[in-house]
């Protein structure tokens, strides 16, 4: 008989809406404390990745050396990507390019025709690392972003001193599909960027990701990624428009000039 | 006494969640690819499986017979978030590589089997226990698989060299076989058959039994 009444108040609406509410209540405080308290420690792991990515598309990186140390021998520079100059309009060192590129001072819209990395706005400035060797520039890291087939992707191409030539490309945070997209991170395929070209004859972005297997001695295409066209093109377009006219472009010309006059 | 050990130990072999009622199989393919992730992954799933059990059973007089599936899904679902952020906080890099899998721990089915056959029936602390168990068989299973795909597909045990590989000046051909999600099938395969032939027990009937034809029955 008791038994039978708390089974019928246990299943009244009254106190289902009271248990339904207080687990989501509890649950919920759980949840964002974790968040919350846990975030400060994610952030640094999150930065700490992302310098040893920089290091890594630099060729700088070996396991086991201490990454900040090492990260602060290369020198932050902020760009004015419109004339590809040397900017001091803030601290390149803590400059934050993703917020920068949802500031509406800070920031301009892509014109559509020419986004097709489609990312729809950038920042007017742009944090690059020099890698000097002595006085001279030994090479450059641009950050690039761009879409994927699900996720933005964000990664770092380092370029040569001559400004045409990329040293590597590797992304920090993508979302694309495990197995199929996320091949990107793939060593083997990530050499395959080592000494490509990044513009043809006329100076354009020339970079390709081409379906299946690039041609032999093609200066400008690396191999498709099987079952992630998508994302492969995604990579191509992000690289071509970084460092095309819009973005990075007048940067790189600079850097080839510099370097033609030094040789 | 002799109870809750069979709780904590059963679990382990005669009751095994991934060999016997052959649950949570999905995510024993696609972690097990090397040791370290998966000794994360276990880590994260008993925690999971232990917390969730105890904290189901703390407040059964209370859930309503409605929803409480939805009751259930909801503390394993914020305990796997809380798991997933301590991961990222402390273990990044593994972490990293387990990428979707610790939060589809959500969508573990030995989780919400054992929150719903026994954390709604039984005590806290008996619940924490099979959490526990389970957790360790599931456990189990998993480092079996991944210490033979990591040492016979990269010749290593946790990144350190146990087979000297050829391409590397030695003698051991890595078999790539190891590092695709077939051989997970396999290795579970052939543990499911040990594992029965030694205890006779967990077989299945057949469904059907295979009829002999006469030749005048086809006529």
């Amino acid at each position: 008989m008791a038994d039978e009444q708390a089974g019928r108040s246990r299943d009244s609406i009254a106190n289902t809406l009271i248990v339904a509410i207080s687990v989501a209540l509890v649950c919920s405080i759980l949840v964002s404390a974790s968040a919350v308290v846990l975030r400060p420690l994610q952030l640094e792991n999150q930065d700490l990745f992302r310098k040893r990515i920089v290091l890594e598309v630099a060729g700088l990186y070996e396991p086991g050396i201490d990454i900040n140390t090492r990260f602060s021998a290369i020198e932050p520079r902020l760009i004015d990507l419109e004339t590809g100059a040397y900017s001091d309009a803030a601290d390149a060192a803590t400059f934050d390019v993703l917020a920068a590129s949802n500031d509406p001072d800070m920031s301009i819209d892509i014109p559509p025709e020419l986004d097709i990395a489609n990312i729809r706005r950038r920042s007017t400035l742009a944090p690059v690392y020099v890698v000097r060797d002595g006085d001279r520039v030994e090479q450059v890291i641009l950050p690039v972003h761009g879409a994927g087939l699900w996720s933005t992707m964000y990664g770092y191409l380092s370029v040569e001193r001559d400004g045409r030539t990329v040293r590597g490309l590797q992304f920090y945070e993508h979302a694309e599909t495990a197995g199929l997209g996320d091949q990107v991170d793939r060593p083997d395929w990530r050499a395959q960027w080592q000494g490509l070209l990044l513009f043809d004859a006329d100076g354009n972005p020339a970079v390709e990701v081409v379906r299946g297997q690039a041609p032999e001695g093609s200066p400008h295409a690396v191999d498709g990624l099987s079952g992630a066209t998508l994302t492969g093109r995604g990579v191509m377009d992000l690289v071509r428009y970084w460092t095309g006219p819009h973005a990075f472009g007048p940067y790189l010309a600079r850097l080839a000039r510099e370097a033609d006059r030094n040789e | 006494m002799s109870e809750t050990k069979s709780i904590l130990l059963d679990p382990l072999v005669d009751k095994n969640p991934i060999l016997l009622q052959v649950l949570g199989v999905c995510s024993a393919l696609a972690v097990t690819t090397s040791l370290l992730p998966s000794l994360l992954m276990c880590a994260a799933m008993t925690t999971v499986a232990m917390f969730s059990g105890a904290a189901i059973s703390a407040i059964r007089e209370h859930i309503p017979n409605n929803i409480r599936i939805i009751v259930q899904m909801t503390i394993i679902a914020s305990l796997v978030i809380v798991v997933d952020q301590t991961l990222k906080a402390y273990a990044f890099e593994t972490s990293k590589q387990l990428s979707v899998f610790v939060g589809l721990i959500i969508t573990n089915c030995i989780i919400l089997g054992r929150a719903e056959a026994f954390a709604m029936k039984n005590p806290v602390g008996a619940s924490f226990l099979d959490g526990l168990g389970n957790g360790l068989g599931y456990s189990a299973v998993l480092i079996v698989v991944a210490a033979s795909r990591e040492l016979f597909g990269a010749g290593t045990l946790l990144g350190y060299e146990v087979l000297p590989l050829t391409s590397n000046g030695g003698w051991y051909e890595a078999n790539g076989m190891m590092l695709l999600p077939p051989s997970a099938f396999f290795i579970i395969g052939l543990l499911i058959w040990a594992v029965r032939s030694a205890r006779p027990k967990q077989v299945e009937k057949p469904d059907f039994q295979i009829h002999e034809v006469h030749r005048t029955e086809v006529l």
